[in-house]
């Protein structure tokens, strides 16, 4: 498999919540080295794609494949353990534990590799001195990070991120999608599902929007205007398929 | 005197409380089952050890080595069928499915082994005692109780704190979907701490087995102190639990040396007491309230 | 979407509101026609027939008013028995104190009632599971303070004086109609309390109780007139146990086991439901009597069955039912737009699919 071939891919997924269709037919892949924007407003359907790539939803059709491998059915954890880990929206963190302790567990059920706490400490500086404490009492950005962290101390081929600027001062997801880029060098794909579409097409190789549950643009961000990408978000005019 | 030995002897009897206790700790605190038979598969356990003990030995004690590890297994496959489905389904549930097992547990008892009293037989050891001062009594097979208390719930933090799989029950209770997204395998993880849960569960059955007579519906009055414990101590902390059943095990020795036959009545009076003083226990970690 | 909003909206007929569908009336008829039937029964039927129903009347209604603690207020209490030994001995030393047991039923009753502020002030201070042992902790009390009372019978009981005066007959016809009527006030009183504006609150709260607040409901007030009602229900329960027993013993009013059979009764009939405890009654009948030669196991199998029931089918024998529209009790609203065929109806007697709330369950995600 070469580095261009892509390690995750998404046929036609139908995914509903009861009795509405939240993604109709989508398609994605992503291959290592890439960072994949799936950007759109509230109730677009990228979160629950997101999760349905994580495996806490089942979609109603279509397949997921992680390097080759079906992996429509697998549990969420079977998944971490494949190499595909989710950085969850609203982060998650287990807040009675410290910091050590949540990269702890991230590690437990891992692949073997180079992401060690370490090289986490490397991207984010100043874990090291607050290693040993409390996640409760971190701050909305610090805790994002520890997400990121836990995520990536399991080896991830493929790493999700869920809506990271949610909750945080801009200036604060600035500075955390500016370490985004550091972790292609290490053949990792990232997908990125995001409401900020300006933060997110500043760092991503290719995006895709959704609206309503469906694909209306994708490609790379250089080649639309920010007024088609706007059209597409938010669903005016000829740009939108019904 | 008197009174120092009620102290001594409510320390000690404050150990089977926390020991009944700490599985019901354990299973709330991580898996969210609130265990309503919880008092009846303790005494399960002693009857498991009548039941199997003539094959191997008159000694209660060796049960100590077969009985835990067989509730141990059956902890792990209850949790994954039956205790995970009531819990998918709702918390109310699980109090009234647990509820009717405590039914179906003690009539099944009674079915099988008649309504009379039984007791686990330890030899020499279950009289005899020292005497550190005039009027204190301090019968060995006590102390162990207490000693065993504190070693198991000893373990049981350590485990919590130190090892891997510690920390995964820990991220489990504190959120399960959150683990799962980590990697955690949840139903395995929760079913390790069902098994242990109910390992404790034994002990205490055996423990009171050893302790007094036991009958098919003496589960009922310990799951009350067992909850009372762990209410008086603070949910969420297993040390806390020991502190409630100190607490309890006082107020019972202590009332009945006020007056023969109150010390039931004063560990109710007490508990409620504290309900209404201090809901969230001694030293809790999370709220009850 | 644009083009629904501009077809003109003379198009839809005019909805009406009903309280009752065809169904529920003929059964409310049937109702009224069983309760005259049951009325002049013991002037027909024998002594072992009345003593029988007293009983079931007894157990009917403690399980509607556990239903609406737990299928509606989100209590789940298994500490009722509290109020069922408070009942029986209030009969008991109301009678030592020369009234007469059947005038002392209903004081002893109101006094549960009464007794029930203080006590919720204290138990609920506590939730879910935890509510459930408070409960059970002052029963234990109750029973524990009780039983030094030697004049009250201490632990091994004493008979109700008062009744030896009445032919044993009419005793048992008394006894029955009090028990007839009692059981008839608690359906009555469960039905217009879920008609009423205490209702439509409690029955939020059943759907979901975080909700039912957020939009301003008085969750706690409706719980505790809840409570009150059922103990009550219970108090009157326990007076009519100690009176028909001719005797109380406190390991008996006291027991969990009425719990117990209050839960199982419910579970099975189905909880949140206004008929579920009537079916569930009879069905825990039938099952004690047929398998009254085998002993404990009716206990076992009635337990199991409760199990079973309370994982895989919530809504019980009578959700079942319901499920086909049926309803005894009109209780919901029905939106029709032709007379007398529902299209849309707000159901009020019927859980929602899936999970009934408990008082902690913070909703189902779609």
């Amino acid at each position: 498999m070469t580095a261009s071939d892509p390690i995750l891919v998404a046929d036609n997924l139908t995914i509903r919540h009861g009795q509405l269709t939240a993604v109709h037919d989508v398609s994605l892949s992503i291959a290592g080295g890439e960072l994949l924007a799936v950007v759109g407003a509230n109730g677009a359907g990228k979160s629950t794609l997101l999760r349905t790539l994580a495996g806490l939803h089942k979609p109603a059709a279509g397949t997921i494949t992680l390097a080759g491998e079906d992996i429509t059915h697998l549990s969420t954890d079977r998944r971490v353990r494949r190499g595909l880990s989710l950085v969850p929206e609203g982060r998650r963190l287990f807040l009675s534990m410290t910091v050590e302790e949540n990269l702890k567990v991230g590690s437990a059920n891992g692949r073997p590799g180079n992401w060690t706490p370490d090289r986490v400490f490397e991207l984010f500086p100043w874990m090291r001195a607050r290693y040993t404490e409390q996640t409760a009492h971190l701050s909305g950005g610090e805790q994002q990070v520890v997400a990121i962290g836990r995520a990536l101390v399991a080896n991830p081929r493929v790493l999700l991120l869920d809506e990271i600027s949610l909750g945080l001062a801009p200036v604060v997801v600035k500075r955390i999608y500016e370490t985004l880029p550091a972790l292609l060098g290490t053949d990792m794909a990232v997908l990125v599902v995001e409401q900020d579409v300006a933060q997110a097409l500043r760092v991503a190789g290719r995006f895709q929007c959704l609206l309503e549950g469906r694909t209306t643009l994708e490609g790379k961000p250089s080649d639309y205007t920010a007024n088609q990408v706007e059209a597409a978000y938010f669903g005016f005019g000829s740009a939108v398929a019904t | 005197m008197i009174w120092i030995n009620a102290i001594v002897q409510g320390l000690m009897l404050g150990g089977l409380f926390a020991l009944f206790a700490c599985g019901l700790s354990l299973l709330f605190g991580v898996i969210g089952v609130i265990n309503l038979a919880h008092g009846d598969f303790a005494i399960l356990g002693a009857y498991v050890a009548v039941a199997l003990l003539p094959s191997i030995h008159t000694n209660a004690l060796w049960a100590l080595l077969f009985v835990p590890p067989i509730f141990a297994l059956f902890g792990y496959g209850a949790q994954r069928t039956v205790l995970q489905r009531s819990l998918d389904t709702g918390p109310l549930t699980t109090l009234l499915v647990t509820f009717g097992l405590s039914v179906v547990i003690q009539n099944a008892l009674l079915e099988g082994f008649s309504a009379d009293s039984h007791s686990l037989s330890i030899g020499a050891l279950t009289t005899n005692a020292f005497h550190p001062a005039n009027g204190v009594v301090v019968p060995y097979l006590r102390l162990g109780i207490l000693l065993a208390a504190v070693a198991v719930l000893g373990s049981v933090q350590l485990l919590l704190r130190r090892t891997s799989v510690g920390r995964q029950i820990r991220a489990v209770a504190d959120d399960a979907e959150a683990a799962s997204i980590a990697g955690v395998s949840t139903r395995h993880i929760t079913g390790i701490a069902a098994g242990i849960a109910f390992a404790t569960v034994a002990l205490a059955g055996l423990a009171f087995g050893m302790y007094a007579q036991f009958a098919p519906t003496t589960g009922s009055t310990w799951l009350l102190y067992a909850f009372e414990a762990v209410i008086v101590g603070g949910l969420g902390s297993l040390w806390g639990t020991l502190a409630g059943g100190c607490v309890l095990g006082l107020a019972q020795t202590i009332g009945e040396q006020i007056a023969p036959t109150a010390g039931a009545l004063a560990v109710q009076l007490v508990f409620l007491a504290m309900l209404a003083v201090r809901p969230n226990g001694l030293l809790p970690a999370r709220a009850a309230v | 979407m644009s083009e629904a909003l501009a077809a003109p909206a003379a198009a839809l007929p005019k909805p009406t509101i009903r309280r009752s569908t065809r169904t529920s009336r003929l059964s409310l008829v049937g109702l009224a026609v069983v309760s005259v039937i049951l009325a002049v029964l013991p002037f027909g039927a024998g002594q072992g027939t009345t003593n029988l129903l007293v009983d079931f009347f007894i157990l009917m209604t403690l399980g509607v008013t556990w239903n609406m603690l737990a299928g509606y207020a989100g209590l789940v209490s298994v500490g009722q028995q509290a109020y069922i030994g408070l009942g029986a001995y209030g009969v008991l030393w109301l009678a030592q104190h020369g009234v007469e047991p059947f005038i002392a039923l209903p004081i002893g009753a109101v006094f549960c009632a009464v007794a029930s502020a203080p006590i919720s002030w204290l138990v609920f201070r506590l939730r879910g599971g935890y509510f459930a042992i408070g409960t059970w902790a002052v029963a234990d009390v109750l029973f524990l303070l009780t039983i030094r009372d030697s004049s009250l019978g201490g632990g091994t009981g004493t008979n109700v004086p008062g009744l030896n005066g009445f032919d044993p007959t009419v005793l048992g016809a008394y006894t029955y109609w009090a028990a007839l009527v009692i059981a008839i006030i608690a359906l009555l009183g469960g039905y217009l309390l879920l008609r009423s504006r205490v209702g439509l609150a409690l029955t939020a709260v059943r759907d979901n109780e975080g909700a039912a607040r957020a939009v301003g409901v008085r969750v706690d007030g409706a719980k505790r007139v809840v409570y009150f009602a059922a103990a009550l229900g219970a108090g009157a329960a326990g007076g009519l146990i100690a009176i028909s027993q001719l005797n109380v013993q406190a390991q008996n009013v006291y027991g969990v086991q009425w719990s117990a059979y209050m839960i199982f009764v419910v579970l099975i009939g189905g909880i949140g439901t206004l008929e579920g405890p009537i079916v569930g009654t009879i069905v825990f009948f039938v099952l004690q009597r047929t398998l009254a030669d085998y002993g404990g196991w009716y206990l076992i199998i009635v337990g199991s069955l409760a199990v079973v029931m309370a994982m895989f089918m919530r809504q019980g024998l009578w959700g079942i039912a319901a499920r086909f529209g049926i309803k005894l009790f009109p209780v919901g609203y029905n939106v029709m737009t032709t007379p007398d065929r529902a299209t849309h109806g707000v159901d009020r007697a019927l859980p929602p699919s899936g999970s009934v709330s408990g008082s902690q369950e913070s909703g189902t995600a779609p």
